[in-house]
């Protein structure tokens, strides 16, 4: 599984034309959809182009976001460890309390664009459909976010802070009333309503040019990150660690530093219970080349193509797929992806907490975790940047049950 | 034109000034045994064509009903391979051609290759693959061909009128013409701009135009005769099996399904 590789050979000119990383991505969906698709790869295009898109953009993440938030040195969390530096990029400190909240203000600027007043969503973990229904309040936009119903059980809050803002949560009761149904129903829903909607998809997965967008918008946290290492070390980073569901914070992350050959990517999957299948949710280490939501990918499937049922303890990792240019980057051997258990991340959280003072996401606990078993095999002066994608509130009641403790 | 099954079918129809219907059923549901026996009693009842449903985990193009029907087929473990050996059992010669309608996410699986040729080898007529855009679907006719297999394209009302042209060139059989932007399921109406898409593609291809997603009833099937060749009607069958799942008897749901199919079928050779 550890196929160390400090250059390899991917590049950051992906995808082509035709939504390729390598081999992987492209466009595998029902003809209704394809000249959306067409549509919304023109005007980004488009968008692109203009430098009053990326003027809006950008004063949007100054002013209403935050940005750019901090790269913190975790001082205790060095010594603890006693290997690598350890620097965290803080995109918990964004509004919303995660990193999605970049990609709902692109995509919700261009939805405007193409004259559309309707937007969809899905959402596991909730911390998307907030991002959306966020993005929507401001630009006053009809929201409809699909979440399964079993998270929309395990993650009342962000349900709750959706309906405030005016979003309709739809529950998913199909198949198994999780993210990856969320998606097949909001992909149903545009099928219907394609000439009025566009579908706000949180992670880079989906047909093109859903991966390459969504990549875009959030390598703002990697270009930042970058930058304020060099600024704050004088130097690139020797290794960058961030945590990968479908994974857009990571993708994000990486594509800043793809052509920096002497940085290390390390991309962190849901390990769950262990790698038994359906105990887990590690698509890169376990999965195959196949087809889902649209995309060509690594995915966990069974030997007829039929998508594996997944577990992770964090709703955000929880995801049978992954996004193709995350196939590109193991392929090439650019990135390598490794697997934290639930229980390494639990821990983790909890050092963080008392080390640090932050509460992490469990997703970004699996980061963090690895982080820690990255910076003791390293030397002292090597330097780790690891993305802290989201704050944990919306995971305490989980954790308090999962500890035995009762809030309140 | 081919000269295949399917086409044939369609030729023969044409001179006889009658349209196809073509029933849609789900594969394993709730079980091979089932299918069979609906696929000989849809035979003796007449119909043209039958599209077979390979039930699949992630079915966006599917409306509730057919999800549910695959949902029911996965829970019970139906395998693919029990698919083809189910539809091997059957004198597909002498039958209505049968056509595969199947994710790419299957086909991938196990290899284009080796998909094609054990449908071929079933004896099925062609194959839909509803998540395989033109685009995308050169390789996978070229092998379709080698193996006597129709691959049909769909055409839905948001497709360009460019892009149709290019859709046309790479279908083969006949032409799925969805009727409305949505998934599968019973609609009560079809949109006024269907009758303007089919007089158009009739003016582009000598293909037959199929039309299927909304079509339940035999006054829709009158609507469609000036501008279609065929209708595909899926969901109003395949929510008739979901009795059978709860315990109605076979024989009473083989009387029914057969009923409303020699319906359609009436309809559609008047």
């Amino acid at each position: 599984m550890s196929t160390m590789t400090t250059s390899g050979t991917a590049t950051s000119h992906v995808p082509d034309a035709l939504g390729r990383f390598g081999e992987f991505g492209r466009r595998f969906v029902p003809e209704t959809l394809m000249h959306a698709l067409e549509e919304l790869t023109a005007e980004y295009a488009r968008a692109q182009q203009d430098p009053e898109f990326h003027r809006e953009l950008n004063g949007l993440l100054t002013t209403f976001v935050g940005r750019p938030n901090p790269l913190y040195f975790a001082e205790r969390l060095t010594e603890y460890c006693g290997g690598a530096r350890i620097y965290l990029k803080r995109e918990d400190l964004n509004h919303t309390g995660a990193h999605k909240i970049n990609n709902t203000l692109g995509q919700v600027l261009l939805t405007r664009r193409m004259g559309k007043k309707r937007v969809i969503a899905e959402t596991g973990a909730g911390q998307h459909g907030v991002a959306t229904a966020v993005a929507c309040a401001r630009f006053g936009f009809d929201c409809v976010v699909y979440m399964g119903e079993e998270d929309v059980r395990r993650q009342k809050l962000n349900v709750f802070n959706m309906r405030m803002m005016g979003a309709e949560v739809r529950p998913v009761t199909s198949g198994s009333r999780t993210l990856r149904d969320a998606i097949n129903e909001a992909m149903r829903d545009w099928m219907g309503s394609v000439s009025n909607t566009h579908y706000i998809i949180g992670s880079v997965v989906g047909p093109h040019p859903f991966p390459m967008m969504v990549r875009d918008f959030q390598s703002v946290i990697g270009r930042e990150a970058r930058q304020q290492c060099l600024d704050a070390t004088g130097r690139l980073p020797d290794e960058v660690i961030a945590c990968v569901g479908g994974g857009s914070n990571s993708a994000g992350m990486f594509y800043p530093f793809v052509d920096d050959a002497s940085v290390a990517l390390t991309g962190v999957e849901a390990g769950g219970r262990g790698p038994t299948p359906g105990q887990h949710a590690s698509t890169l280490s376990h999965g195959v080349k196949g087809v889902l939501h649209g995309s060509y990918s690594y995915v966990l499937q069974d030997e007829d193509g039929q998508t594996a049922d997944v577990h992770s303890i964090s709703a955000g990792l929880d995801y049978p797929g992954v996004g193709p240019e995350h196939s590109y980057w193991k392929d090439s051997g650019r990135a390598n992806y490794v697997a934290i258990t639930d229980d390494e991340a639990l821990a983790a959280f909890q050092t963080m907490a008392k080390l640090e003072g932050i509460l992490p996401a469990l997703e970004s606990s699996h980061a963090i975790a690895h982080t820690f078993k990255a910076a003791k095999a390293r030397k002292k002066d090597d330097i780790i940047v690891t993305c802290l994608s989201g704050r944990g509130d919306k995971d305490v009641y989980e954790i308090a049950r999962l500890l035995g403790k009762e809030l309140g | 034109m081919s000269n295949s099954r399917i086409s044939a079918v369609f030729e023969r129809l044409k001179q006889s000034g009658h349209l196809a219907f073509m029933p849609f059923i789900t594969a394993g549901d709730p079980d091979m045994a089932t299918t069979v026996a609906v696929l000989k009693e849809l035979g003796q009842r007449g119909v043209d064509l039958v599209e077979i449903g390979f039930p699949y985990s992630d079915p966006i193009a599917d409306g509730p009903v057919i999800q549910a029907s695959y949902t029911r087929a996965l829970n019970k473990k139906l395998k693919v391979d029990d698919i083809f050996n189910g539809i091997k059992s059957l004198p597909t010669a002498s039958m209505p051609p049968f056509v595969a309608m199947v994710s790419y996410a299957l086909i991938f699986r196990r290899g284009v290759e080796h998909f094609v040729q054990q449908a071929a080898d079933a004896g099925f007529a062609g194959l839909i693959i509803p998540d395989l855009p033109a685009d995308e679907a050169e390789d996978v006719a070229a092998i379709a061909k080698k193996h006597g297999l129709d691959v049909v394209q769909l055409i839905a009302p948001t497709t360009p009128r460019e892009r149709a042209e290019k859709i046309l060139k790479a279908s083969s059989g006949f032409v799925y013409c969805i009727s409305i932007a949505g998934t599968t399921g019973v609609r009560d109406e079809l949109p006024p701009e269907l009758t303007e898409q089919l007089s158009w593609l009739r003016t582009q291809t000598k293909l037959p135009l199929a039309v299927g997603f909304g079509i339940s009833k035999p006054d829709q099937v009158d609507h469609l005769r000036p501008v279609a060749d065929g209708v595909i009607v899926g969901s109003a069958i395949v929510r008739q099996f979901e009795a059978i799942g709860t315990g109605k008897p076979l024989s009473d749901a083989l009387q029914d399904i057969g009923n409303f199919a020699a319906g359609l079928v009436a309809a559609t050779h008047k």
